[in-house]
């Protein structure tokens, strides 16, 4: 089973030891209730499987898209999601927190 | 993230050595920095700060803004007492994300068959742990109801730096370990952090349950300030 931060990053490096694109999520700032502390993790493959979260599932969504984005480009992206921006509400932080997602691709 | 620089920092865990990953937000650069090394880095206040808090969080440096991603090994519980409560403790450490290793060097007890795909010493405590290590990172919960096996180890325990003592037993037996503790010269204050009668008050009476309790108790030593911690328990004997 895989639950926690720890497993999560070796399974990261499992993915890419066998070829696939993959991106690293991490929580790196957080106002309000955000579902998951600073520093979780989700990691992505290039076909959108992914282990870990960044939120309690209302945002992995866009983040998982955002990510396949950054294995095919490769540059790292800053993402924020919240209840001030519409998008958020679309994919659902509806807690009333905030939150800032790193993703970066592993190279 | 580099593939070398994630490969360093998942053997720098498996080896139960804190890190800072150091990230420029900006940039994307970043660097690994070892707990041994941060005393030499140029933002040793900084990171040592991250580090004894254990959180990651963003910083600003002279260099601009920069996110600190804290590694503290995983949490390591060792018991000893390859018993019922154990054989409930240890499923339930693993899905905690927690590791953990029994002790006991009572044959019968300590099978494969009653623990499987658990990390399970046959041996002595006073062998075994001064060689898997007891850090700051590890809770020491003693089950067997026997000195001769819970005894050495308390000792050993009570000698370290781990977040944790809990020792199964009444007030009574407690009562008397306690003087036992005092002949071997430990002081009341070194005696006063193990957790007697173990556990959180949850009227624990399966030994699922009273797992259960000890596995609330760890948690809220590891999360919770020491004084939250002690408000939550029951009070020592």
């Amino acid at each position: 089973m895989v639950s926690t931060d720890d497993d999560i990053l070796n399974r990261a490096e499992a993915w890419r030891r066998e070829g696939r694109g993959v991106a690293i999520a991490t929580v790196v700032e957080t106002w309000g209730s955000a579902p998951r502390p600073v520093g979780s993790h989700l990691i992505i493959d290039e076909e959108g499987n992914f282990l870990g979260s960044v939120s309690g599932g209302c945002v992995e969504g866009a983040v998982v898209g955002e990510a396949v984005d950054v294995i095919a480009s490769g540059g790292p992206r800053m993402l924020e999601f919240g209840v001030a921006d519409e998008t958020a509400w679309r994919v659902g932080l509806s807690c009333g927190g905030r939150i800032k997602v790193l993703v970066e691709r592993v190279d | 993230m580099k593939l070398a620089l994630l490969t360093a920092l998942n053997a720098e865990r498996a080896a139960r050595r804190a890190t800072v990953v150091v990230t420029d937000v900006a940039t994307g650069a970043q660097r690994m920095v070892r707990e041994a090394d941060i005393a030499a880095d140029p933002l040793a206040e900084l990171l040592g700060q991250a580090l004894r808090a254990g959180k990651s969080r963003m910083a600003q440096t002279p260099q601009g803004e920069v996110f600190l991603a804290v590694q503290v090994p995983p949490v390591r519980i060792v018991v000893t007492g390859a018993v019922h409560i154990s054989q409930a403790l240890a499923p339930m450490a693993k899905l905690l994300g927690h590791d953990i290793a029994i002790v006991d060097p009572r044959t019968a007890f300590a099978t494969p068959e009653r623990f499987p795909r658990v990390e399970l010493h046959a041996e002595w405590p006073d062998e075994v742990l001064p060689r898997i290590g007891v850090d700051r990172y590890t809770a020491f919960v003693a089950l067997t109801h026997d000195p001769k096996i819970d005894d050495p180890a308390l000792a050993i325990a009570l000698r370290s730096e781990c977040f944790y003592i809990g020792a199964l037993g009444s007030r009574k037996t407690h009562g008397a370990r306690v003087q036992r503790l005092k002949d071997a010269g430990f002081s009341d204050a070194q005696i006063a952090r193990i957790h007697a009668p173990i556990g959180l008050p949850i009227g624990a009476i399966s030994p699922a349950e009273i797992a259960l309790s000890i596995m609330g108790e760890i948690t809220a030593s590891l999360r919770l300030s020491a004084d939250a911690t002690r408000a939550n328990s029951r009070d020592a004997a």
